[in-house]
């Protein structure tokens, strides 16, 4: 028998010690939510078929240059749908070559029988696949340095089913930035602006062929307001912003305003080169997701490799432009599919409330439970108050999140956890009155009770296992609680209850049991 | 301390036909409550836009509202939270990005009230995408743990159906009239309330098994009594327990609702109603499934009631 508790000590010491150890510092151990500390949630969807677009874009342009190499005139290559180009033929007697031509890109497949003098060709549909699976992963990767490089702590950037990403911040203070730093596109183009047309004609509808309005914005200093200009562009790309190596923030010398100086890479340098020797006098225009941000006159040739984006900026724009630009492009444009911003002050209103209610709960359960069942009720407190304990020892050691359903979810732990004690209390009062002595009546109620405290605790288990594996983050947490809860329920309201009640009886034997 | 005095000996089974009208035209009201007067879903699973915000000087409904209506949004809801005086606005959902809709009405607050005059507290917007999603999500919860649970009663209880039906035709009753509240009062049932419904699913499901349990027990210990004596004393037997537990439970809920804030307060309250539901069923829905089972008796031969020992009231 007294070997028996000295067993049971020695577990329960080992459990408080564990316990313990996992719970403190407890600031340090558990992870607050983001609904208690502050910060942000969103989850974004990667519009990933845009992708595709680019990628038959891309292919068009390459298409163009290597057929081009065939010396056939007058032809054409259009793209037609998303994942569809058409090669146009002058004439259908050159078929053969290019068809012979078009072997060298792996990627396009020929497809739909159109014959004459224009040859489909489509994306292989595994293709397709990989570009968009790419388009996510990609996506993330650069979202990541993104959020590195704006300097958060502790973000959390995940992917999440087919094409989701799910970034939390915890404690950021400025969300707006920060939600403009991550949706931000960032596609980076070098137009020529189409001279020969005008922009006014354009905007009555005329747009000439192979040219686009796009607006560049304009914020005056003076009023802040800001205006949007039409401008005419050529379409054809002639340089992106996958060509950068670096971008920094610089202030300007003349007026002091920043702008964002970009280093382009050797291939980029040459290009760049080229396309400013091609193109003395006229204007080239710096465009930023479909935005115009400056369209100088290319006053000479630039060689070097380095070009300067200016434009109505603050300090902070120019930042955050900067950080865009050198963590490159999204590979295709995100969408916010769900957004929760919580301010600090509301968190730490939520925990001030959660933690009065859970306070002024366990007053009233410990109160209770001592009035009502005297000495054996101090015995379900302390058992409650180790409840609570390896309830935040299972959060701390798992890092779990706080949140404040999770909170509640303690309060209510507070509740439901007594209930085991009250089982077993009126069992022992019920075997007391059939005459029992009391350690066959303590024996007795234990025994009887604990079919009916398993039985509850794994069936709210499981309803808590569902809850978790269905909900979202705060859902998650009170899930997370109330298990925890209920396990170390059945450890200290019945093991450790259990062992309280044989020591009192081993140390002195008792004739009445205070319950 | 006593409170159910011991010995209690309450004529359960005899009202028991009384309790199974009343419980079956609620669970009946509460199904026509959510059918025909539906809920108001949050944003969770609705999609949709709420933002709490907070102003230096102090504003009025009106003026929210005229602020509102400078970008077409007069028709949003605004509530004045009760504890801090932010103000909650709810905007349907849109074909709008959400990003653009939170700058709009921010800036418009911005420019009423000035830059530093208005603090943007809180912000939740759902895309309809992932409300569909939610709601998909929640559907399942539900019926995955009603299944979970039925088969592992019907496990421990030996496999006998009727107990297991008991206990999740109690959750249901208890579930619905809980979702029966929130129909009648047009509370906003958003994912907080759903994880409260769920743990009442569990809490029900606790609290039915200890009736069925000890009934269960004597089942097996009174070999010749009837059935309904049976199931009547254990009622009696574990009453004093149910009450305290389901005071507990209620005392501390009652402290969330007072103190927890408003996030907590709907949450509290689906759980309070659910608590009650469920003392009441595990009584009250329990007991006359066990009872009339129509397989059970003829199973259990030779304790058929006798007409003699049945009480009055069982013979109408």
């Amino acid at each position: 028998m007294r070997r028996d508790l000295r067993w049971k000590l020695a577990t329960i010491a080992v459990v408080i010690g564990v316990g313990v150890w996992f719970t403190f510092p407890l600031g340090q151990r558990m992870n607050l939510g983001l609904d208690l500390q502050g910060g942000m949630h969103l989850v974004l969807e990667v519009e990933a078929e845009k992708a595709v677009d680019s990628t038959t874009d891309r292919l068009a342009v390459e298409v163009t240059e290597g057929l081009a190499k065939l010396g056939i005139a007058g032809l054409e290559v259009r793209k037609v749908a998303r994942d569809q180009l058409v090669v146009k033929l002058p004439e259908a007697g050159r078929a053969d070559a290019v068809t012979e031509a078009m072997k060298a890109f792996a990627s396009l497949v020929p497809g739909g029988a159109k014959g004459g003098t224009e040859l489909t060709y489509k994306l292989d549909d595994q293709h397709v696949k990989r570009i968009m699976e790419n388009a996510v992963d990609q996506a993330l990767e650069t979202i990541r340095n993104r959020v590195d490089q704006f300097g958060v702590a502790e973000p959390t950037i995940q992917r999440q089913g087919a094409r989701n990403i799910v970034v939390q911040l915890p404690g950021i203070k400025d969300a707006e930035r920060a939600i403009q730093l991550i949706g931000k596109t960032a596609r980076l183009e070098f137009h020529l602006i189409d001279e020969q047309h005008s922009v006014d004609e354009a905007l009555k509808g005329k747009v000439p062929e192979g040219s686009e309005v796009l607006y560049e914005r304009k914020v005056n200093k003076q009023t802040g307001e800001v205006s949007r200009i039409p401008l005419l562009l050529k379409k054809q790309v002639l340089l992106t912003g996958d060509a950068l190596t670096n971008a920094e923030v610089r202030i300007g010398s003349q007026f002091n305003e920043p702008y964002v100086s970009i280093e382009f890479d050797r291939e980029g340098a040459r290009r760049f080169e080229r396309i400013t020797t091609e193109n003395v006098g006229k204007r080239l225009a710096i465009v930023l997701d479909n935005t115009v941000y400056s369209a100088p006159v290319i006053r000479e040739r630039i060689s070097g490799g380095q070009a300067q984006i200016t434009g109505s900026f603050t300090v902070e724009e120019a930042r955050d432009l900067a950080i865009v630009l050198r963590a490159g492009a999204l590979p295709a444009p995100v969408r916010i599919e769900y957004e929760s911003i919580v301010g600090p002050s509301l968190g730490q209103d939520s925990i001030r409330q959660g933690l009065t209610a859970g306070l002024i709960g366990s007053i009233i359960v410990v109160l209770f439970m001592l009035v009502y069942y005297r000495l054996s009720g101090l015995v379900a407190n302390v058992a409650l108050a180790l409840n609570i304990l390896l309830l935040l020892a299972g959060l701390g050691y798992f890092h779990a999140t706080l949140t404040l359903p999770g909170i509640a979810g303690i309060v209510l732990t507070l509740g439901m956890a007594v209930d085991a004690n009250v089982l077993i209390f009126e069992r022992i009062r019920e075997e007391a009155r059939l005459g029992k002595p009391p350690r066959a009546a303590i024996d007795a109620g234990f025994a009887r009770a604990w079919s009916a405290i398993l039985d509850g605790n794994v069936t709210t288990l499981i309803a808590a296992a569902m809850l978790f594996q269905f909900g979202t983050g705060p859902i998650k947490g009170f899930a997370v609680t109330l298990s925890l809860g209920l396990l170390a329920n059945l450890f200290t309201a019945v093991f450790v209850c259990k062992f309280i009640f044989d020591s009192a009886i081993a140390f002195r034997p008792i004739q009445r049991v205070s319950i | 301390m006593e409170i159910i005095r011991p010995g209690i000996n309450l004529d359960f089974v005899g009202k028991m036909k009384l309790f199974a009208v009343i419980s079956a035209a609620l669970v009946a009201l509460s199904f026509l409550l959510i059918v025909v007067r539906g809920f108001n879903y949050g944003i969770d699973f609705a999609g949709g836009s709420l933002l709490q915000l907070h102003f230096q000087k102090g504003m009025t409904v009106d003026q929210v509202r005229d602020t509102l209506r400078t970008i077409n949004l007069a028709e949003s809801e605004i509530q004045r939270s009760e504890s801090d005086g932010d103000f909650i606005v709810r905007i349907p959902s849109s074909d709008e990005p959400l990003e653009q809709i939170r700058q709009q009405i921010v800036g418009a607050f911005q420019q009423a009230a000035g830059e530093q005059g208005v603090e943007l507290r809180r912000a939740e917007q759902v895309g309809p995408k992932v409300g569909r999603d939610l709601s998909r999500k929640a559907l399942l919860a539900v019926i995955w743990s009603a299944l979970g649970i039925l088969v592992y009663i019907w496990w421990r209880f030996g496999f006998r159906m009727e107990f297991a039906l008991a206990v999740v035709l109690a959750d249901i009753h208890d579930v619905l009239l809980t979702l029966g509240l929130f129909a009648l009062t047009g509370k906003e049932v958003t994912l907080t309330v759903l994880a409260a419904v769920l743990t009442v699913a569990g809490y029900s499901v606790n609290d039915s098994i200890v009736v069925l349990d000890r009934i269960r027990e004597n089942l097996r210990g009174r070999p010749r009594d009837p059935l309904d004596r049976v199931v009547n004393a254990s009622l009696n037997e574990t009453l004093s327990r149910t009450f305290l537990t389901g005071g507990s439970v209620l005392f501390t809920l009652i402290a969330l609702m007072l103190f927890g804030g408003d996030v907590l307060r709907d949450f509290a309250l689906a759980l309070l109603v659910g608590v009650i539901a469920g003392t009441y069923s595990s009584i009250f829905v329990v007991a006359p499934i066990v009872l009339y089972w129509p397989w059970t008796v003829s199973r259990r031969v030779g304790q058929r009631p006798q007409p003699s020992k049945t009480p009055p009231a069982r013979t109408r």
